[in-house]
């Protein structure tokens, strides 16, 4: 989906807030919250593609003014009422107010019907697809042409697999993009690589 | 709706709230939180991907392993990835090319090897901008690439995940493996900075 978090290249941001050693964490609850969204992967109560895309449907307000750990929180909180594991109002009885979730799940979809095995150094173009769901091509490089560096293992069809959709595995392509092709005149100079899932690719 | 003028309740709070639901379902809430910490603070280490890295200067038949098939290669230092990063890519830097990690949709890291990834990963600016200014950014950052170092910015847009090898500083050459691991930062490993 063309929401906000698809963040690459977009304008207007500032320096990075970069520290030699940074820390992972910054106060207990976020250690905590990411904790229990592991053990709820781990229970299989949700997958990781429902967890990104939960996090994805955050009302964008929200998505935008959260941190890490907070979007972390809400994903995972949506998913357990979604699954019937909890309920809304039992959450905000606890938390005494408003606990915010996600806005609702649409449809997924399946894999590209006809797929095509790319060799290493082939020219692939990004298809030109608008797609409401979770998606995992970055939106800057929609339609834009690379060459195809290797091939990574199958993996499940995030578009799918976030949906509870049945859908093959495929692999993703390293697919290799110049900064100077997706932003003309507007980027610094440089190779820009993505892992582009098959179904995402057609040939040039 | 009426949800625009509502504020939330403190994120303290909501967490606590999912906890305590959780824990009444009978889920090992106490346990996990426990067993969590101790994989983010003594597992999931970046001292972890500081072996690898040592290995690679001092191990050429390793180094090619390691560049051919990075999930089996690090397995031989008995260091694991969890079951959906299917594919760990090592990006080898040389005097005249320069690799950086990015994850610009959500936070993906390799982080049983290189560690759990630090906060301006995770930050707007960094996901942003790193793969349009990658110069800019990273020379922000600390990290003035001379002009003829090429830039390679790698976007963890699925589940292979990425680790950068970082060159190794000449002055090292017949160092011990563990004082060579001492040097690897995580910031190398992600690719914000140069040995």
């Amino acid at each position: 989906m063309d929401s906000v978090h698809d963040l690459g290249g977009k304008q207007g941001f500032g320096l990075v807030r970069f520290t030699q050693g940074a820390p992972v964490f910054h106060d207990d609850w976020e250690l905590r919250a990411n904790a229990l969204y592991v053990l709820a992967v781990r229970r299989g109560i949700f997958n990781m593609d429902e967890y990104r895309h939960a996090i994805e449907r955050m009302e964008p307000r929200h998505y935008l003014a959260a941190g890490y750990y907070e979007r972390s929180l809400t994903g995972f909180a949506a998913l357990c009422v979604e699954k019937g594991v909890v309920t809304r109002e039992e959450l905000e009885a606890r938390a005494g107010g408003f606990f915010p979730l996600t806005l609702p799940l649409g449809p997924g979809r399946t894999n590209a019907p006809a797929r095509v095995r790319f060799q290493p150094g082939a020219r692939v173009r990004v298809k030109e697809e608008y797609v409401s769901g979770h998606v995992r091509m970055p939106a800057y490089i929609r339609g834009k042409t690379g060459v195809v560096v290797r091939e990574s293992p199958p993996y499940p069809f995030p578009d799918a697999h976030a949906h509870g959709v049945k859908a093959e595995n495929e692999p993703t392509y390293d697919v290799r993009f110049r900064a100077e092709d997706l932003w003309p005149n507007a980027a610094d100079p440089a190779d820009v690589h993505a892992a582009v899932f098959q179904s995402y690719l057609e040939s040039v | 709706m009426s949800e625009r003028h509502q504020s939330p309740a403190p994120v303290k709070a909501r967490v606590a709230a999912i906890e305590q639901a959780l824990e009444e379902r009978g889920f090992p809430v106490a346990e996990s939180i426990k067993e969590f910490t101790t994989l983010a603070e003594e597992k999931w280490i970046p001292e972890n991907g500081a072996r690898v890295v040592a290995r690679a200067w001092t191990d050429q038949a390793f180094k090619q392993r390691l560049l051919e098939n990075g999930r089996a290669a690090v397995a031989e230092l008995d260091l694991a990835m969890p079951v959906h990063h299917r594919h760990l890519v090592v990006l080898e830097n040389t005097p005249t090319l320069h690799n950086v990690i990015v994850c610009t949709q959500c936070s993906c890291t390799a982080f049983s090897i290189i560690g759990l990834p630090p906060d301006w990963y995770k930050d707007f600016e960094y996901r942003a901008r790193v793969v349009r200014q990658s110069r800019t950014v990273l020379r922000e950052m600390g990290l003035d690439l001379a002009p003829h170092i090429d830039i390679k910015v790698w976007d963890t847009t699925a589940d292979t995940r990425y680790m950068v090898l970082p060159v190794q500083p000449p002055h090292t050459v017949g160092w011990s493996e563990q004082e060579l691991a001492k040097l690897v930062s995580k910031e190398s490993m992600i690719g914000v900075a140069r040995l």
